[in-house]
């Protein structure tokens, strides 16, 4: 399969992508991992006539603590999440969900902005940065701006992204020591999207839970932050009557398709199932 | 649609060439490099077969353009014999293992493999199975991949080599 001929650029600084970008229009594309896009091309889903390569622009690389948030360059990779002694130190959920993405080769290339940024609702990250209220920064032809993952997703493949802005990093606030976390994703084999999967971060004190957010993927149009859900939680000692409450909310938000993953009813239940094992490894590795 | 000047490092010989922006890379070394041991399978980045390795990666090949190896340095599976031209730890391995049987997945398994031993040269055997994750072989169901890279590795270590439980 070969994709539609096009133009290759490869700028060295974000104003120059920005540039880029404004002058060839709407058919051009930016080109990060590629393991989603290239696909897309071979296949003649997408045809764009300029790919506009990141790789080049160094400043869209690593990861970095900045007073009390984590700020991670759009063009870092999956596998570099993973080796991140910074990150599993403050924000263990990451690399944690970095390890479930795809396989090893994907992984080397895949970017975290690919990821967060293409819209695609069976990606991991999404739904772990809305658990963790992440921002994104961007840039575009009228300057920076910042949105909040919370509100970065509107349909599938659909977001607050402009055609020729950039997502340049994305900011995490650290969450509190001690908290605990996990991603737990039910997937049929390595390298699939989620048929189901549940972010979870919660924080303890004396037994009883102080604070919580749920993040589900591939259960919706788009990413789903289960407010509703994790404030059951809150002033509970995760005992069983608040975790099925919490499990009941969180599946009442869900709209999955019925597909190859399974019925519509099944991947419900099935976040539900995430949601709950989540809880229970969260609480396991949360100190208080 | 212009055409494109890269210039890479493959197998150690520096090489330059005009390229179509949508050649890809696995296209580019078997087409234009005559280097036909990394293979076309699915054609969809899920069974590995185009594995090489592009600045210390193991990166499928027909999942990236020409292109974006522009000043990489590429080792494919013609490549990673010793320089007296004797097998590698890992050819020997797969040899003595028989860690193939049609081997088409195998010029991928042998680049992945050489990835993973470079970042753990002492691989568990479930780290094995995840690091080759990225690649299939419909025929030999991995029992003797698995032990052929747990050959090498102990050849390398200069260890001695425990076979995995059947």
């Amino acid at each position: 399969m070969i994709p539609g001929t096009f133009d290759y650029y490869r700028p060295q600084t974000v104003d120059d992508a920005v540039g880029l970008l404004s002058k060839l229009g709407e058919e051009a594309s930016v080109l990060a991992g590629g393991h989603s896009l290239i696909p897309l091309m071979k296949t003649r889903f997408a045809s764009p006539h300029h790919l506009v390569d990141l790789s080049g622009i160094g400043d869209l690389k690593g990861i970095s603590v900045e007073g009390d948030d984590i700020v991670i360059g759009a063009m870092t990779t999956q596998f570099e999440l993973i080796a991140s002694e910074e990150l599993e130190r403050h924000i263990p959920i990451i690399a944690e969900t970095s390890r479930l993405i795809a396989d090893p080769q994907i992984r080397y290339k895949g970017t975290f902005g690919g990821n967060v940024a293409n819209g695609d609702p069976g990606n991991d990250m999404p739904a772990v940065m809305m658990c963790l209220g992440a921002s994104y920064s961007v840039s575009g032809p009228d300057g920076n701006r910042d949105i909040a993952a919370r509100d970065f997703y509107q349909g599938a493949y659909f977001t607050a992204l402009e055609h020729g802005e950039i997502l340049t990093a994305v900011r995490i606030p650290i969450p509190a020591p001690g908290h605990g976390s996990a991603y737990e994703k039910l997937k049929r084999k390595v390298g699939d999207y989620a048929t189901a999967a549940a972010a979870v971060v919660i924080t303890m004190a004396g037994g009883t839970c102080t604070s919580a957010s749920i993040g589900l993927t591939n259960v919706s149009e788009t990413p789903l932050w289960a407010s509703d859900a994790a404030a059951l939680l809150v002033g509970s000692s995760l005992d069983k009557a608040s975790v099925d409450a919490a499990v009941a909310a969180a599946e009442a938000i869900t709209n999955p398709a019925s597909d190859m993953r399974g019925p519509a009813e099944y991947r419900t239940k099935m976040a539900g199932i995430m949601v709950r094992r989540a809880l229970e490894r969260a609480k396991s590795r949360a100190k208080g | 649609m212009t055409k494109s000047h890269i210039e890479l490092t493959i197998n150690g010989k520096k090489v330059e060439a005009l390229v179509e922006p949508r050649t890809l890379l696995i296209h580019f070394l078997r087409e234009q490099q005559n280097l036909t041991g990394a293979h076309i399978g699915c054609d969809t980045g899920h069974c590995g077969a185009c594995t090489v390795d592009m600045d210390d990666m193991s990166v499928k090949s027909c999942m990236t353009f020409a292109v974006q190896a522009n000043g990489a340095s590429i080792t494919t599976i013609e490549g990673v014999a010793n320089a007296d031209g004797t097998l590698s730890a890992l050819q020997e391995g797969f040899r003595m293992m028989h860690g193939l049987q049609c081997g088409f997945c195998t010029p991928g398994m042998i680049l992945r493999a050489h990835r993973l031993l470079q970042e753990n040269p002492t691989p568990t055997e479930d780290e094995i199975r995840h690091g080759i994750s990225g690649n299939l072989c419909r025929c030999t169901g991995y029992v003797n991949i698995v032990k052929s890279i747990q050959y090498a590795a102990a050849k390398i270590n200069g260890t001695p080599f425990q076979e995995a439980a059947e």
